[in-house]
Formats: C-alpha cells, sequence, structure tokens
C-alpha cells in the first residue's frame, strides 16, 4: 500500500444539532487521484472544509503524512500542503494572472514591499510547471473559467500543495476544457506525485479520472475502492441508495399539426449561420456544440436578446417578430438560463417571490395591489407540484440546493404557461438523485403538449431526455442526430471533432 | 496601442487636452502662465482630497466624511494654535491638523472594520456627527484673524513670474499635494499594505483567505484618510487666510466625482493615482476656466454634471460591450 497523506477515522460533524458526518474514516494516498461523489447534502463540503481546518470537528482523529492534528486551521492544513480549490477559486478579479499566483507566497513570507520582477518570475514558473499558456500581465476577471482554474492550480503549486481538492471542478468546464484540466492532474501526478480529490457530480468524469472512489450517503462513507470496480449505475446505486434507470424520450410527430416553432435561415452578424429546425408539440429537442458553437446565442436569439440578421421565426407557421424578451414572452417562448444564480433567481428573495415573479399582473386584488392570498396559494401549488424541498416557501431561494433551486426557476416559467421553453444546461450542477427528477418533469411537461428545446454538453443527459439531438459547430447546424442511431461514446467523438 | 486608448486616463486626457482647446481658442487668457497657476492653485485641496477618496474607493468603501474632518482639523488647529502657540511655525500646524485627522479617520475605522458596517452609512453618520460637533462643541464663528504663521504661508510663493501688471505666483502648497500623490502612488504599487486594499476591493473574502488581515487594513485606510484630510484642511484654511466652520463641507461629491472619472469605480478594486489627478484637474478646469468662454456660474454646474455623465458613461458602456464579448464566448 502506498504511503497515507491524509488519514481520518470516526469523523463526527454537527451544526445545529443535524449531523452533517457521523463517524467518517477516510485515507488519502500521496500520488493517487480520489474522487469524493455524493448526491448534495451527503456531507461532502463538511468533510472538506474540515480537512482544509475551516470547521472544527467535534470528533475523530486526523492524520497528516503520519502526525496528528488535534486541531487544525487553515494556515495548518496549507503548511501540510493541502490546498482547497473551491468554485469561486478565490481567485482577485481586478489583479493580473502573475501577482495572483504570487500573492499567497509573498504574503507568507511576510513580505512588506512588492517585487515586481519575483512576482512576475514566481508566475512563470508556476505556469511552466503545468506547461500552460496564459498572460501574465492581463487581468484575472478576462480569463475564461478554464484558465481561472489553472491559474488557481499554479498558485496552489507554488505553496507546495501534496494534496489538492477540488470543488467540482469541471462544472463550468466544456468538454474540451475538461480534456485539457485533465491532462494537467496527470502530469502534476506523474512528475510532483501530488494526490488529488475531487468532488464531483458528474459520474462520467469521475469514472474516467480517478483511480480511487469514494462515494458519501447521508453523511457516512458508503464505499470506496479502486476505480476499476465502479460503473455508473453502481455509483448510481451506492449515491442514492436505489437503482435508477432512465428511459430515453419516445415520440412520434403528429405531422398533421403544424410545427409549433419553425426557424428558417436564422443568421446573426457575429456568430450564427443560416439556422434551420423545427420544433412541434409534444417534441423534446436537444441542441448540443462546443464552447463558441453558437448553442447559447440560438437560445439568445429566440428569446429575443440577440438581433437577427436574416432569417424568420414562425410560431404555428405564423411568422413572429422577436425583438426584445417581451416579445419572446408574448409569442409563448420561455428562457431558463444556465446561470441560474445571476440571471434566473433573485437569490436573496423567498421562494414564493420568486415562484409568482412572471405572474404577478395576475394576482392583483383590490386597488391593483398584489393579493398576498392568491401569491401564497400560487406559491403553495407549485412547491407541491414540483415537490420543491423546503419547510417555508417564505426562506429566500438561495437555501435551497442546486436542484431545488432549479425546480423553481422552472415553476416560475411553468406559472405562464410558456408553450415554447428553452432550458440552457437544465441540470448544471444538479445531483443524481434531482436530476434524474428533472428529466422525468421534462419529459412529462413534453408529453403535455409543451416543446422543450434543451441546451447541453452532458451527454448521456441528451441521450435519456431527447428525440431529436441538433449537433452545431462554428454558428451552424451540421447534423441532426436521432439517440436512438448513436450512443455517449460516438456523439461525444462528434461533439469534440473539428 | 488599443489597450491604451481603452484606458481611462486617456480618455480623460483627451477630454483635458479637448476642453483646453475649446477654452484657449475662445479666449487666450486661459493659456496665459498667471491662469495656470491659479488652476494649479484652485486644484490643491481637491488633490489631496482625491488621494484619500481614491484610496477607499480602491478598497471598495466610500468615504464622505473627510470633508467635515478637515474643516473640524482646521478649526480645532486655528483654535488651538490662537490659544497656546500664537507664534507657532505653520509645521506645527500641519501636525496638529494631521493629527487630529487621524484620531477621527480612526472612528471611523472602528466602526467599518470591528463592525463590518457599511462604509457609507458610517461616513455619512460620522459626516454630520464631526461637522455638528464642531459647530456646537468648538465653535461656529469665522476665524478671521488666524495667527501669522498662516498668513506668511498664504502670502509666500514657490516660483513667481514678473507680469505686465502684478506677477503670478505658484502657491508652495502644491508640493503637499505631490507629495501626497507620489506617496500614494508607491503605497498603492510597490508595498504589500498597498496590493492589500487592491485585494479586499477586488475580492474580500478571498483576501481574508489569502492571509491579508483585512480589519488592520481598514484601520490603516480610515485612518491615513483622516490624515490625509487633516492636512487638507489645513492647507485650505492656510490658502483662504482664515477658519470658517461652513467651508469644506459639501466639496466632498466633487471631489468623489473627479476621482471616479479618473477610473476609480466605485465597486472597488479599480483606480490609480494618475486617473485620479487627471480627473481632478478636468474638474478644476470645468469649475474654474468656463467663466472664460461665457459660461455663466449657474451653468457651470450643470456641465460638470454632463462632464460626469459623460466620462463615467462612455466607459461603462466600452465595458459592457467588451463583457458581451465574452459573455458570448464562454457561456455554452
Amino acid at each position: 500500500m502506498a504511503d497515507q497523506l491524509l488519514h481520518l477515522t470516526g469523523i463526527y460533524k454537527s451544526f445545529a444539532g443535524v449531523r452533517a458526518l457521523r463517524g467518517v474514516d477516510l485515507s488519502i494516498e500521496s500520488g493517487r487521484i480520489h474522487c469524493l461523489v455524493g448526491e448534495n447534502g451527503c456531507g461532502k463540503s463538511t468533510l472538506i472544509k474540515i480537512i482544509a481546518g475551516v470547521y472544527p470537528r467535534d470528533a475523530g482523529e486526523m492524520f497528516i503524512n503520519g502526525k496528528e492534528f488535534a486541531d487544525i486551521n487553515p494556515i495548518d492544513a496549507i503548511r501540510e500542503g493541502i490546498q482547497v480549490i473551491y468554485q469561486d477559486f478565490s481567485l482577485f478579479p481586478n489583479l493580473t494572472v502573475a501577482e495572483n499566483i504570487a500573492l499567497n507566497e509573498e504574503l507568507a513570507e511576510g513580505r512588506r514591499l512588492v517585487n515586481w520582477r519575483q512576482v512576475r518570475r514566481v508566475a512563470r514558473d508556476a505556469l511552466a510547471q503545468i506547461e500552460v499558456d496564459i498572460p501574465l500581465n492581463a487581468r484575472v476577471e478576462e480569463m475564461s473559467v478554464a484558465n481561472k482554474q489553472l491559474i488557481a492550480i499554479a498558485k496552489a503549486l507554488r505553496l507546495n500543495a501534496q494534496l489538492i481538492i477540488m470543488d467540482e471542478p469541471t462544472s463550468a468546464l466544456t468538454e474540451r476544457e475538461v480534456r485539457a484540466l485533465f491532462a494537467v492532474i496527470h502530469k502534476l501526478q506523474e512528475r510532483r506525485d501530488i494526490a488529488f480529490l475531487f468532488v464531483s457530480h458528474k459520474l462520467n468524469e469521475v469514472l474516467e479520472i480517478s483511480e480511487s472512489i469514494i462515494v458519501m450517503r447521508n453523511g457516512k462513507i458508503v464505499s470506496t475502492g479502486d476505480h476499476k470496480e465502479y460503473d455508473t449505475t453502481r455509483l448510481i446505486f451506492e449515491m442514492t441508495g436505489h437503482d435508477i434507470t432512465e428511459k430515453s424520450y419516445a415520440f412520434t410527430p403528429d405531422l398533421s399539426l403544424p410545427p409549433l416553432l419553425k426557424v428558417e435561415n436564422l443568421s446573426t452578424t457575429d456568430l450564427l449561420r443560416d439556422i434551420n429546425f423545427e420544433l412541434r408539440e409534444g417534441e423534446i429537442v436537444g441542441v448540443t456544440g462546443l464552447l463558441g458553437s453558437g448553442r447559447t446565442e440560438l437560445a439568445l436569439a429566440l428569446y429575443g436578446t440577440l438581433s437577427l440578421s436574416a432569417g424568420r421565426i414562425s410560431i404555428d407557421d405564423k411568422p413572429v417578430q422577436i425583438k426584445s424578451i417581451q416579445d419572446a414572452i408574448a409569442n409563448g417562448i420561455g428562457y431558463v438560463p444556465e446561470d441560474r444564480l445571476s440571471e434566473g433567481l433573485f437569490l436573496e428573495q423567498t421562494i414564493s417571490r420568486n415562484l409568482v415573479v412572471r405572474i404577478i399582473d395576475r394576482l392583483r386584488g383590490a386597488f391593483g395591489l398584489t393579493d398576498p392570498h392568491q401569491v401564497s396559494e400560487q406559491a403553495h401549488h407549485w412547491v407541491k407540484t414540483l415537490s420543491i424541498k423546503t419547510s417555508d416557501p417564505e426562506l429566500p431561494v438561495k437555501t435551497l440546493s442546486g436542484g431545488n433551486q432549479q425546480r423553481v426557476v422552472l415553476a416560475k416559467w411553468l406559472a405562464s404557461t410558456p408553450r415554447v421553453m428553452i432550458l440552457n444546461g437544465p441540470t448544471v450542477g444538479v445531483d443524481v438523485g434531482s436530476k434524474e427528477e428533472l428529466h422525468e418533469m421534462m419529459k412529462q411537461l413534453a408529453s403535455e403538449g409543451m416543446g422543450l428545446l434543451v441546451i447541453s454538453d452532458d451527454i448521456p443527459e441528451l441521450l435519456q431526455t431527447c428525440n431529436r439531438i441538433l449537433l452545431m459547430r462554428h454558428g451552424r447546424i451540421i447534423e441532426e442526430i436521432l439517440p436512438s442511431e448513436t450512443n455517449e461514446n460516438e456523439l461525444s467523438a462528434k461533439l469534440i471533432e473539428e | 496601442m488599443k489597450r491604451l486608448l481603452r484606458r481611462n486616463e486617456t480618455l480623460v486626457a483627451i477630454t483635458i487636452i479637448g476642453l483646453s482647446l475649446i477654452i484657449g481658442l475662445n479666449n487666450p487668457i486661459f493659456f496665459s502662465v498667471g491662469n495656470l497657476f491659479t488652476l494649479l492653485r484652485s486644484g490643491i485641496v481637491t488633490g489631496i482630497f482625491a488621494m484619500a477618496v481614491l484610496i477607499v474607493l480602491i478598497s471598495g468603501g466610500i468615504d464622505v466624511s473627510f470633508t467635515a474632518i478637515a474643516v473640524f482639523a482646521l478649526y480645532a488647529t486655528v483654535k488651538i494654535l490662537k490659544a497656546y502657540a500664537p507664534d507657532a511655525s505653520i509645521w506645527l500646524g500641519f501636525c496638529i491638523a494631521s493629527f487630529i485627522g487621524l484620531g477621527l479617520g480612526l472612528i471611523n475605522a472602528f466602526f467599518i472594520a470591528q463592525f463590518r458596517l457599511s462604509t457609507l452609512i458610517v461616513t455619512l453618520g460620522t459626516l454630520s456627527m464631526f461637522h455638528g460637533f464642531l459647530l456646537f462643541a468648538i465653535g461656529n464663528q469665522i476665524i478671521r484673524d488666524v495667527p501669522p504663521a498662516l498668513t506668511a504661508f498664504a502670502r509666500s510663493s514657490l516660483m513667481r513670474i514678473p507680469l505686465n501688471r502684478g506677477s503670478a505666483n505658484l502657491h508652495p502648497a502644491i508640493l503637499i499635494t505631490l507629495a501626497a500623490a507620489v506617496v500614494v502612488w508607491l503605497l498603492l504599487n510597490y508595498t504589500m499594505l498597498g496590493r492589500g486594499i487592491y485585494a479586499l476591493g477586488g475580492a474580500r473574502e478571498a483576501a481574508e483567505r489569502a492571509g491579508f488581515n483585512v480589519v488592520r487594513i481598514q484601520y490603516f485606510i480610515y485612518g491615513f484618510v483622516g490624515l490625509l484630510s487633516g492636512i487638507a484642511g489645513m492647507t485650505f484654511g492656510s490658502l483662504a487666510r482664515q477658519a470658517n466652520p461652513q467651508d469644506i463641507v459639501g466639496m466632498e461629491l466633487n471631489v468623489i466625482a473627479a476621482v471616479v472619472l479618473g477610473g476609480a469605480q466605485l465597486t472597488g478594486g479599480r483606480g490609480t493615482v494618475l486617473g485620479a489627478l487627471l480627473g481632478v484637474i478636468l474638474v478644476v478646469m470645468a469649475n474654474n476656466s468656463l467663466i472664460l468662454i461665457g459660461v455663466p456660474t449657474v451653468w457651470q454646474r450643470v456641465v460638470i454634471g454632463i462632464i460626469i455623465l459623460v466620462g463615467t458613461g462612455i466607459p461603462a458602456i466600452q465595458e459592457r460591450r467588451a463583457g458581451k464579448r465574452i459573455f458570448g464566448l464562454a457561456d455554452a
């Protein structure tokens, strides 16, 4: 057995009487890639924060490199070579790449003055180690998510990381960026013997990159082992405690009706070229493609936020003008954005207010004021219909888990009964159990007559939910694929092909 | 080149040149040495204040109480000098004023750093509190017979150029502004404390995680702002040869506007000394020179408003356009 870098036994942790961790035993071996999987709320984040010294543990022992730590604070953890890269990367958007990489080191050395030459040298060395080329003088805010992540890794390396813990490292990356990240990780593992602990939802990636798999459920580690012992079905079983088998969506178009949405020769000035497709009532059509392929732009064009340079959009075979979001809504088109946190929800506001915001005009009572009874009635209706897990719809939306937040975004739109729903990355950052339920919900909506356009690069998701998939590249639709005639590997290959 | 053009400093500099040409071509007096020296003199106090405001804005905060600190420090210092050391040198005055300013600034720091209160709310509160306390407890009469050291300082000159009638004087207080600018520039760019101020304004939580002592940085910021304000207040009084408790307060928005024009952002993390100084020059020019081309005094405020709207609007729109491009690419 290889050296144990980190060893935990019997870790317990409660928050206000809620047991988050109940007796966790965990070993991390140096130079190995581990993956921690589990549904939302299973205790993964708590466990990471205990390892990083952010939360004190209630009970249990912790050894790092064979040395016992009675309590550990974040500085100790960093000194022992444990580095956590959180989802927000802890970078400074207004500072340059070089300074972001070198800043921690300068602080650790207790410097008072800045030596800019050394800052650049440190940053250059760090980026050279992971063999990536990022402009040192550019500001971090100008960087893509993938580059920000690489910068965060470079920063961790400068602090002599032995274990890099990454929280959902791939959730905001495209397929190709994920490949690049994995290549960097393999390189570091080989050359520097650095161990990794991934926390991830994406089961395919988990199986691909990790050597050891750790599955958590309800505050306990329920299964660990070599990656060869696991496949998707077993992982899902271990995570949820029951089997989930999703069936693909079967659909036979009623060709006697006009197409619900028809797009002809649609182009925009900068990216989209000559887009043609139809969406019928009850259909779920997937749109996929790489970064910059135009899949999001297509959604924005249909939703009235990108202006068209040519082409025609028809609803029920009647041409319509969609020049603004208001036009889109008036024509029965709804859009659930990918970034629900910034574009889809009012996070600080209550669940019920978020639910009724689209239909607030219809809930007026005396003097044209909003009627609180109608609002609460609507809110309860949707909480029940979409089984949103909350104790009280008057709590802020940010108290909900990712999957439940996504349901609120959906419900908000459903309340206004659109005929066409565009869903951009409907299950990004949502755990396996909720994902299945969201997929079922989408199928249910389609079978009731709504037309759904699902924009995603989650290939299993596309295969399970869509009855047709449109593949986009460089602003054009290059192929229409039927899920029954393809499989995951073939579709992934097509997606990244140039 | 494109980068240079996109920079805020370049835009402000171009505006300054444009405005100078418009004014100067219509009234050649604008380009005279006398007018130049007058403009510089008008910019002295605003320039010192601007350095203070710049630091606060970069840290992601805002301070509106600095004018009250300045007038408080000025008035109290003049009273102290008159009572205990009427013949002391001007330097003692500056020392006392900076000390008072520092103390008042630390009161701001205490509320902001210890209780994590909103900087706008705290300084709005202390603006009223400091000014009110000054009027109520220290004095509300204008002091015209200031100690002789102040009068002498007001009359001194760094450079005297004889003209046909009289002479043009460059006041040595301009050196105070320059010194403040150099100190703040070095502080922001070459000390870890300065980088900490940028880091704090960029991402507070990340700054804490990285190991910056945010509380200490905030104590420094608001203390330093107080100190600079004390100096600015004393400078103002020396130039005006009087201590009027109703002076200075009311200037705060003009100063903040000048700094924002120079590229500092209210959301924090961004701003440069050069930009802030250019912003001050633009605002001072608009305040003093529009009269030369016949813009009535009442209209000057309107023109300044327009400059602020356009000057901060163009960069914001540019940024949004740039942001849209990134959004279009990165999101997918």
